[in-house]
């Protein structure tokens, strides 16, 4: 072998071969007897209050009234729609604009955004995106400062192990918890950095 | 050169990156305890931190479940790394990405800066990364005459702030919120003079000082907290939305990422989903957190790429005891208990892996030797270890680690006639009985030699007793 | 029960009314209490500071001296930590694994006192009097290693006379840590500041724990300070009754601050 060029690949794997020689360093058995998918039962009100509490604004309704909590948060101001929502859930107040390929600079200058979810963990508080049509490119829901996200009850899960076995990991995820914030000034969480400052999850029933 | 000889693990090379300090740990550690501003800063973040996390841990009624299968599942895959790294590979390049393997980091640097030229730009923008401050990256870049723009807030206060990162996690912990105005007023072009120190205020600062870096940038650069070998996923746990901006806006992602964060399974990500924000940021779950496979047609970045970084891995994970370390999974919650670090701060530990999990992984990273003084930087009191989500246990690789550095030739001397002492009964209990130490040295231990003169110099030495316990005994 | 007493270097060699004390309340409680000559040091120091190899022969002496015995009772959770942490480690380490079974044997039958009088001979009120205010500072390695939680509580509630009170942060360390309190005395100093700022918090008259090593790093600063806190070992004040407060006198003669000569 001597004089051929060794690509970096083969050096790294050559290494970590070479460094795993030693004994002792079988495959370990990975115990799983925490709380698996399907083990823990949903609730809804477990859901709201890790919202609330990491101030997401919620509401509850029927399928029938969304356009009209959509009409509060959203009223006569400019809305990004993702070309699979249904229309049924915008109010004629808002000015839809259809997410057709939109430039990152006409998606920054509309005010809000309204899409689905694909599942949403109760016990965390999340809300997880799976670039759906009726949830839209990623881009669409980071550059508007208010996110509208229409859940169906029944696509609520307990916790993350059940939303991981609900998504396909081929699909570009988006795990929401509350609109955006930090915790970099003295460890203290403030909302609202570079992501949506308002995040409104309408729970339908 | 033969390949048995390439092969052989290999330590992070010198004169690159941020892995070895200017000076040893104690004098670093005595000019930051001496600032007490830094003191209350770090006393104060680091308390409200794990009062949070504390709580949020306690809400999970299977933590130390979720705590061992976290542990089983690093340590699978360390014992694995090769086989679930070329998987990895054949699943990023199988989805759309481009997969590079860097034996160090010049040659990360060299490939990072290589695609950013490739892509014709002069300006790139970063999601927080240990992986990018652990080689240099920024360095490098600015030396090829492109720009890198921290986005993480943190890192943004201490990039205009001309400051050195010394939190896993929160990089500029050390700075309160006055601190934190006061560099925002000086170093952000454009910026409010009206502007206060309410967090929320400058948040909002950061956000109008970053929105057109984000919508005009071509090319950006991050780690990764988790890549899932089986389907070739990349996660980005965040906060802010820097991450997703980074992750969704530009045309090019280059994706730099140690090894040692690849899991096997996608089912894996539901235990460190889990751990990682409960035990890091003490929130259920981290605002924001980005998961892709490759390249989405029509969404996000059309151009992936993923930089494999060994950079002295490969000698870490050589040694049984200490690959341990490369377990690690950043949440800095080791840091946040860290009776030292509390006192110390980061910049102390000379490394970009600062607290408990840096004075095991720093030195193994470079040879102990290049290090030296980390691994005694800690008093053993193992509040590290019931920290840790993932158990690694930081006080018996503290301790492993010693026994390799190199020791002081009177303290060696020191120790082996001590060894030999104690090990004769007789002659210990003669030096027992002359062992007057501070009757001697009087209690202030005036005439005591280095190092036993640092103790003395704020304790009193213990008033020897008229008889050990086994004259007492003997007598009895 | 015959009772074999792992006195530690530290406490044979600086502060025998511990040991003292240990002997005093086992045998108060029925027990015969040996004392196996040929001990000296479990190597704690030398395995912690990064000497293993030195630390091999006294591993080996201690597993020796104390293979021949049932129980073994040690008043410190650092020292037992070692024997149950540390002991086999080096001796594996240093490829010899019959010893190293052996040590784990060993770890097996040794406990620190507390664990000894709560979990072995199943007591919390052993019968003492110690008429002070008390404060508790939970050592690290008795905390952590041995996890020893509220045995040393549930005996000090059941002693007479004694006022316990909650020492605030009780659980950050002392900043001792062995040879860290000399290569890193700054920091371990700062450490120490604040544990004796939780201390005088208390406003006890005494503070006491599991570990001579730990007080005699708390006691050696509040000396300092003219802080008018003694340090007291738990044995010592289990030790003491209305009958026989020796170790109550002994520890009077021994809170007057090392510098009491000169005052």
């Amino acid at each position: 072998m001597v004089g051929r060029a060794v690509t970096a690949r083969e050096l790294i794997l050559g290494r970590l071969r070479a460094a795993l020689a030693e004994p002792g360093t079988a495959p370990a058995e990975v115990p799983r007897d925490y709380r698996s998918a399907g083990s823990v039962a949903v609730d809804l009100d477990v859901l709201v209050h890790r919202l609330t509490d990491y101030r997401a604004a919620v509401h509850r309704c029927a399928e029938a009234d969304v356009a009209r909590i959509v009409d509060e948060v959203l009223g006569h101001r400019r809305v990004v729609v993702p070309p699979g929502l249904p229309r049924h859930w915008l109010p004629d107040s808002v000015t839809a604009v259809p997410d057709d390929n939109l430039t990152a600079e006409r998606i920054a200058a509309v005010d809000g955004v309204v899409t689905a979810a694909a599942v949403a963990v109760a016990e965390t508080g999340t809300i997880v995106l799976d670039a759906a049509p009726d949830q839209g490119r990623r881009i669409i829901t980071l550059l508007p400062d208010v996110h509208v996200c229409v859940l169906r009850a029944d696509q609520v899960v307990a916790t993350v192990p059940d939303a991981l076995a609900r998504v396909d990991p081929h699909r570009p995820l988006t795990w929401i918890s509350g609109p955006s914030a930090t915790s970099d000034i003295e460890l203290n969480r403030v909302e609202g950095v570079h992501g949506p400052r308002d995040l409104h999850v309408i729970i339908t029933t | 050169m033969t390949r048995s000889f390439l092969g052989m693990p290999a330590t992070a090379p010198p004169g690159v990156g941020h892995l070895r300090g200017a000076e040893p740990f104690p004098a670093a550690a005595r000019r930051a305890l001496s600032d007490a501003q830094l003191r209350r800063n770090l006393g104060h973040a680091t308390t409200t931190i794990r009062t949070k996390s504390a709580a949020v841990v306690g809400e999970v009624p299977d933590w130390p479940q979720l705590r061992a299968a976290g542990r089983a599942i690093k340590s699978d895959t360390m014992a694995r790394l090769p086989e679930l790294l070329e998987q990895l590979e054949a699943a990023v390049t199988a989805a759309g990405g481009t997969v590079h393997w860097a034996a160090d980091a010049v040659e990360a640097n060299r490939i990072v800066t290589d695609l950013v030229r490739e892509a014709g730009a002069d300006r790139v923008m970063k999601v927080k990364s240990m992986a990018t401050q652990e080689i240099g990256l920024n360095e490098a870049l600015e030396a090829a005459g492109i720009e890198p723009v921290e986005t993480d807030l943190a890192e943004l206060i201490v990039q205009l702030g001309d400051d050195r990162p010394s939190h896993i996690l929160v990089p500029a912990i050390h700075r309160n919120r006055a601190e934190i105005r006061e560099i925002f007023l000086r170093a952000m072009p454009g910026v409010d003079p009206a502007l206060t120190d309410e967090p929320a205020a400058l948040a909002a600062a950061a956000r109008r000082h970053l929105r057109e870096t984000f919508l005009s940038t071509r090319v950006a650069v991050s780690g990764a907290n988790f890549a899932v070998a089986e389907s070739g996923t990349l996660a980005v746990v965040e906060s802010e939305g820097n991450g997703r901006m980074c992750l969704t806006l530009p045309e090019t992602l280059i994706t730099v990422m140690g090894i040692e964060k690849v899991i096997p399974t996608w089912r894996d990500l539901e235990v460190f989903l889990q751990l990682l924000p409960r035990a890091s940021t003490g929130e259920r779950m981290n605002p924001y957190t980005s998961m892709w496979t490759g390249v989405t047609p029509g969404d996000g970045p059309q151009a992936f790429h993923l930089v494999l970084l060994d950079n002295g891995r490969s000698a870490v994970l050589a040694d049984p005891v200490g690959r341990e370390a490369l377990h690690c999974i950043r949440c800095s919650a080791c840091l946040n208990v860290c009776p030292v670090y509390e006192r110390t701060g980061g910049h102390a530990y000379g490394s970009v892996y600062p607290g408990p999990i840096g004075a095991v992984l720093s030195p193994q990273l470079t040879g102990v030797a290049d290090n030296a003084s980390l691994p005694f930087a800690s008093s053993l009191c193992g509040a590290c270890y019931d920290a840790c989500p993932v158990m690694i246990d930081i006080p018996s690789i503290l301790v492993h680690l010693r026994s390799q550095a190199p020791h002081p030739r009177a303290e060696a001397a020191a120790m082996a006639a001590a060894a030999y002492t104690m090990d004769h009964p007789a002659l210990y209990a003669a030096a027992q009985r002359a062992a007057k130490l501070s009757r001697l040295a009087g209690p202030r231990g005036r005439g005591l030699p280095p190092p036993l003169s640092g103790w003395a110099a704020s304790r009193d030495l213990p008033q020897p007793p008229p008889r050990s316990f086994r004259q007492w005994w003997a007598e009895r | 029960m015959r009772v074999a007493l792992f006195v530690t270097c530290l406490a044979d060699t600086l502060f025998p009314q511990a040991a003292m004390a240990t002997v005093r309340l086992l045998e108060r409680l029925g027990h015969q209490v040996v004392f196996p000559e040929d001990q000296t040091c479990c190597g704690q120091m030398h395995i912690n500071t990064g000497y293993p190899d030195d630390a091999l022969r006294l591993v080996r002496r201690h597993v020796r001296v104390f293979g021949r015995y049932d129980v073994v009772v040690a008043p410190s959770g650092s020292c037992v930590g070692s024997v149950r942490h540390q002991h086999a480690m080096v001796a594996r380490r240093a490829g010899d694994e019959r010893l190293a079974s052996r040590a784990d044997e060993i770890a097996g039958r040794t406990y620190e006192l507390s664990e000894f009088l709560v979990d072995v001979l199943g007591v919390t009120d052993v019968g003492a009097y110690y008429p002070h205010r008390v404060t508790y500072h939970p050592t690290c390695h008795s905390l952590r290693m041995l996890r020893v939680g509220d045995r040393p509580l549930r005996l000090l509630r059941e002693v007479r006379g004694l006022e316990l009170v909650e020492l605030p942060q009780a659980e950050q360390c002392c900043g001792f840590g062995g040879t860290f309190a000399l290569k890193n005395a700054d920091t371990s100093t700062a450490m120490l500041a604040d544990k004796m700022r939780n201390v005088l918090a208390t406003r006890a008259d005494v503070c006491t724990a599991g570990d001579a090593s730990c007080l005699m790093h708390i006691g050696g600063g509040l000396s300092r300070l003219r802080a008018g806190v003694r340090t007291v070992h738990l044995a010592e004040i289990l030790a003491n009754t209305e009958a026989d407060p020796a170790g109550e006198r002994h520890a009077a003669a021994r809170a007057t601050p090392p510098t009491g000569g000169a005052r």
